[in-house]
């Protein structure tokens, strides 16, 4: 933690409500954010984005820890699990559309995610950066567990990799809109397979609600190139190692 | 159905999607496992989900940007980390999360469509 823990100094009545004041603060934030994103309709206004900002500051300003914040943040967090479980239901809705595009599809996440790794451990090198930040930037497509937990088996810094993996998902959130309208690519299954492939679960939340298709595919590519990129990295990384 | 049973049965999978990740030693986390296990349910058994299941799923996914904001708030915890190599950290996520998002989602409007379009003799 970077800034002073103060609240061991207050009352044990304020203690006590701060789970409340966490879940409170945190969805007031996020819809401060839906509602700035409303007003503006910039790809930069993310509700995400914003408010992860405003809690920032709020925590700062008060001079509450991290913990603090998460040990009532952790009943949002919690759902999760179950959202996640949940991206099964649009997948079982489009299977028809998956059966007929299989083979793209399979091609497109195995594009996606070998590209992720080797263009995200070569840029680090390239730029001069350390091999345990280039190990910790290999898994950063993926969902976070997922991240953590290859990061880990390959020799990155879990908690930087878990950063990487929601700074990643925020990024695709905000610029997948702009760049696919750009390149031409509208379409809900090919969106919603690049938002998750390249930004996972973050990435998923900006296609999920355009298009039922863009929930199905976006789902199905979390969960595949999680499946991918855990096999592939510990093959690929020693050959980069050695290149 | 109702919404109880709904949550029941998005829990019950991520249970056993856990249980699974636990006893095998995957690098897959239960929810991922669940959600498989989930689809591969309904696919099997070729039935579609009740309505109830289905509202509580689209409800749960409408607010999905919200569920990330908990852990995304470790960011500011972990600035540190980041400011350490900002220059080659910022340059390759930014560089690697397009280069990615754009073959991707070019593959899939590539051949995808063709395809479709093949298949329906359009």
């Amino acid at each position: 933690m970077s800034w002073p823990d103060l609240t061991q100094s207050f009352p044990p009545v304020v203690r006590a409500g701060l789970p409340l004041f966490a879940i409170t603060l945190t969805l007031g934030a996020y819809l401060v954010g839906v509602e700035i994103q409303k007003r503006f309709r910039n790809p930069l206004a993310n509700p995400v984005l914003i408010a992860i900002m405003i809690i920032g500051v709020t925590l700062r300003l008060l001079h509450l820890s991290y913990q603090d914040y998460f040990t009532g943040a952790q009943f949002i967090h919690f759902l999760l699990g179950p959202a996640t479980v949940a991206l099964a239901i649009p997948m079982v809705r489009a299977l028809e559309h998956m059966r007929r595009g299989f083979w793209p599809m399979i091609s497109a996440l195995l594009a996606g995610s070998l590209i992720g790794i080797v263009s995200g451990y070569g840029l680090v090198c390239l730029l001069g950066g350390s091999q345990t930040v280039a190990l910790s930037m290999a898994p950063k497509s993926l969902t976070t567990p997922i991240a953590i937990a290859v990061s880990t088996s390959i020799g990155g810094i879990p908690s930087l990799s878990a950063v990487l993996a929601i700074l990643g998902g925020i990024l695709v959130a905000i610029s997948i809109d702009p760049v696919l309208h750009w390149l031409k690519i509208d379409e809900p299954s090919a969106k919603g397979l690049a938002a998750g492939t390249a930004g996972s679960g973050i990435g998923a939340s900006r296609v999920i609600p355009q298009h039922t298709l863009s929930a199905a595919f976006a789902g199905v590519a979390i969960g595949a190139n999680g499946i991918l990129t855990a096999l592939l990295a510990p093959i690929l990384v020693p050959l980069l190692k050695h290149w | 159905m109702s919404m109880i049973q709904s949550i029941f049965i998005l829990l019950l999978f991520q249970l056993a999607g856990e249980l699974l990740s636990g006893l095998t030693h995957v690098p897959v986390p239960g929810p991922v496992i669940g959600m498989m296990l989930l689809a591969a349910f309904y696919i099997l058994r070729r039935r579609e989900p009740s309505p109830a299941l289905q509202h509580a799923a689209d409800g749960l996914l409408s607010w999905l940007g919200l569920l990330f904001v908990p852990a995304g708030v470790g960011i500011v915890a972990n600035l540190a980390l980041l400011r350490s190599a900002w220059l080659p950290i910022s340059v390759a996520l930014i560089g690697s999360t397009f280069i990615t998002l754009v073959t991707t989602a070019w593959i899939m409007h590539r051949f995808g469509n063709r395809a479709s379009i093949q298949r329906e003799g359009l």
